[in-house]
């Protein structure tokens, strides 16, 4: 079964600075992995590159068919199969959450209103925030606007999902709910990529972690590299994450 | 040979206010939607059109508007077309409104944060209805206090419409000087209902800016 | 119908346009100087404790800053000329631009001085500064410089007004270039060039506006923030 995303050799540089010094990776459908990494490692910009928010220098970016490096690429085609949860929410602050998750669904897959309403309530009700259909995003915590960006996000059915340290911004106490959710999809079989920093969720939930320095793969495993670190680089990080 | 004033040059003088009012609001309508294309222009991905709408700011920013309308007058004259007053005044009003407005509104769409249009892009939205359903509506609330400011400034610049002959207000101030010999009396009555034309608008203005601030944390 | 530019009928008037230019920069650089002063003064005015001060500049302020300049330079002029001063142009034109700038400058300033955070004004009370010091180092100063690119602009857009002076017959640019279109009867080339003498003056003034900013407030240029 041909890999759902598979980069090669990415190279990606911001100016003369670079960031991504030839990464190889591959994601097989329905599985989870975890890309950790002190900040400057390249993990958020790799992910980036995955959903062409950022374009790459050199190497092949593969995602469910989609040559993502190639120029002519039909960019909708590739971002109704990847979704992806950032770091502030981003919910749009002038429409409820309702409006929010039903904007994608009518403008670009022309869903009917009341359809696309009827989605919103389904994976709302996956999210467990129902109740909070027709509210406002500034109504609601932290945890629950990242909620309602996953479920905004989900109701899209993308193939993959992309998670750029979706807990970071929040309020401790409120990370428990967002990653309980997170988990509830990998359960379910969804492929998904998380940048994270949440040791806990990485050894739970998923298949595999790959561990970035200094923009390159550095170690990759099962959930056991990060009780028995193999370089001494993965080492100092998972000291410093304890 | 000095005559009193009347209720009659009251009533000359309203209706150049009339006329100062329909010029602003025509200035405006038109500057707006002429505005709303230059600021698309600005934000546009091809770089020589982000140039053009960039040049013609500034030239229209660099010069007088009282230039302007008179090579707008003598500019359309000359080709043959014989404008009136109200056209050439219109007209010129219409190209400055359109790029100060622009420049407004480009700044109000510039400050809703990129991380709004990625998120729009990622959910599959193109760059159109990502700009008209997520950062147009977020920006008008932004856009409104200068807007209402710049209102202030449109109005009394339709005061140089007079010389190129458009009878509003000031004009029909200088007409009823040129009888009376009493500027301080006439072109204070003018000023006046300049102000109460003006004033509310810069209050509201005011007051708008400062519930935007109050409600941004 | 073919319209016949011809640039060359106003070449013997290049001495006008000349003049003409330098009597717009001359007009801007008097009324900016002492409007500028009138500015600042009025700025301290409005944050007085005396109603009555902060009354009396509001009224000026809001009076020029919501009408048209034309109508105040007609006001002014012929207003002054009716009861028996009949001022020289030049004079009455920088009078009415000073008024006029002194407004705008006031209003701006004001901002700048506003956004200096009180607890600056604390520290230094503490540090036993004396209430001018206070005012001069911690206030105005840091207030102006804030305010520095909205001055430039504001001082940009009166040259720009310095063409309504033409309406009282003030030889400045539009003045000369009213005078050369009724000589010539080449409206449209004497007004596109008139045009761009214009433009050559702003760019010499934002020039100018960013070297004296670069003088004026070594901080910014040692941080290279730019003015």
């Amino acid at each position: 079964m041909p890999a759902a995303v598979k980069l090669t050799n990415v190279v990606k540089r911001f100016g003369i600075l670079e960031v991504l010094k030839g990464v190889s990776f591959e994601i097989n459908t329905g599985e989870v992995v975890a890309l950790i990494g002190q900040s400057g490692s390249g993990k958020s910009t790799a992910l980036r590159c995955i959903n062409r928010l950022e374009t790459i220098q050199d190497g092949t970016i593969e995602v469910c068919g989609h040559h993502v490096e190639d120029p002519k690429l039909d960019l909708r085609a590739l971002r109704r199969d990847i979704g992806m949860v950032f770091q502030s929410y981003n919910l749009f602050p002038h429409m409820t959450v309702a409006q929010n998750i039903m904007l994608a669904l009518r403008r670009v897959k022309n869903i009917r209103k009341d359809e696309a309403y009827e989605i919103s309530r389904q994976v709302l009700a996956k999210v467990g925030l129902m109740e909070k259909i027709d509210n406002y995003p500034e109504q609601l915590s932290g945890g629950q606007q990242q909620r309602v960006a996953i479920a905004r996000s989900l109701a899209m059915q993308p193939k993959v999902m992309l998670f750029d340290e979706v807990t970071s911004a929040l309020d401790p106490k409120l990370t428990g709910e967002v990653l309980r959710v997170m988990e509830d999809l990998a359960r379910g079989g969804m492929t998904m990529i998380v940048v994270t920093h949440e040791m806990g969720f990485a050894k739970r939930a998923a298949n595999r972690i790959i561990y970035m320095h200094t923009g390159k793969v550095w170690e990759t495993g099962g959930a056991d590299i990060l009780s028995n670190p193999q370089t001494p680089e993965l080492r100092e990080f998972m000291a410093e994450e304890l | 040979m000095l005559g009193a004033f009347s209720t009659n040059h009251l009533f000359y003088l309203l209706d150049g206010l009339l006329w100062t009012v329909v010029l602003s609001a025509l200035a405006f309508v038109l500057g707006g939607i002429a505005g709303f294309f230059v600021m698309l222009a600005r934000i546009s991905r091809f770089r020589w059109l982000r140039r053009a709408a960039l040049v013609y700011i500034q030239i229209v920013q660099g010069t007088p508007l009282l230039i302007q309308m008179f090579l707008l007058y003598f500019g359309l004259g000359v080709f043959g077309v014989a404008v009136p007053p109200l056209v050439a005044a219109g007209l010129g009003m219409m190209v400055y409104s359109s790029s100060y407005l622009g420049e407004i509104w480009r700044g109000a769409v510039e400050s809703i944060a990129k991380t709004q249009f990625e998120a729009a892009e990622c959910l599959g939205l193109t760059r159109w209805q990502a700009l008209f359903d997520v950062i147009l509506p977020q920006a008008l609330k932004i856009a409104t206090p200068p807007t209402v400011g710049f209102l202030v400034q449109l109005v009394k610049n339709t005061s140089l419409a007079s010389v190129v002959g458009f009878l509003e207000l000031t004009r029909a101030a200088q007409v009823i000087n040129n009888s009376l010999f009493q500027p301080f009396l006439v072109f204070g009555v003018a000023a006046l209902f300049y102000f109460c034309v003006c004033y509310p608008l810069s209050v509201w203005s005011r007051s708008l800016e400062r519930k935007l601030n109050a409600g941004r944390r | 119908m073919q319209y016949q530019f011809d640039f060359g009928a106003l070449v013997p008037y290049w001495q006008d346009f000349l003049t003409g230019a330098l009597t717009t920069i001359e007009i801007t650089l008097f009324s900016v100087i002492i409007g500028m002063g009138i500015g600042v003064a009025c700025a301290i005015a409005r944050r007085s404790n005396s109603t009555i001060l902060r009354g009396i500049v509001g009224v000026y302020i809001e009076t020029v800053r919501n009408t048209p300049f034309i109508v105040q330079i007609f006001f002014i002029f012929f207003g002054l000329s009716s009861i028996g001063f009949r001022l020289p142009i030049i004079a009455a034109s920088v009078f009415a631009m000073v008024i006029n700038v002194g407004a705008y400058t006031a209003e701006i300033v004001r901002a700048g001085m506003d956004s200096v955070h009180p607890s600056q004004i604390e520290a230094a009370e503490a540090l036993g500064l004396s209430k001018l010091q206070i005012y001069r180092d911690i206030i105005l100063l840091p207030a102006i410089e804030r305010v520095y690119p909205s001055l430039s602009s504001q001082f940009i857009l009166m040259m720009l007004s310095t063409s309504i002076c033409s309406q009282i017959s003030a030889e400045e640019l539009t003045g000369v270039a009213n005078n050369i279109q009724s000589n010539t009867f080449r409206s449209l080339e004497t007004y596109f060039v008139v045009a761009l003498l214009y433009i050559a003056i702003t760019y010499l003034m934002r020039a100018a506006f960013f070297g004296l900013g670069l003088i004026a407030f070594p901080r910014r240029r040692r941080l290279g923030l730019g003015v």
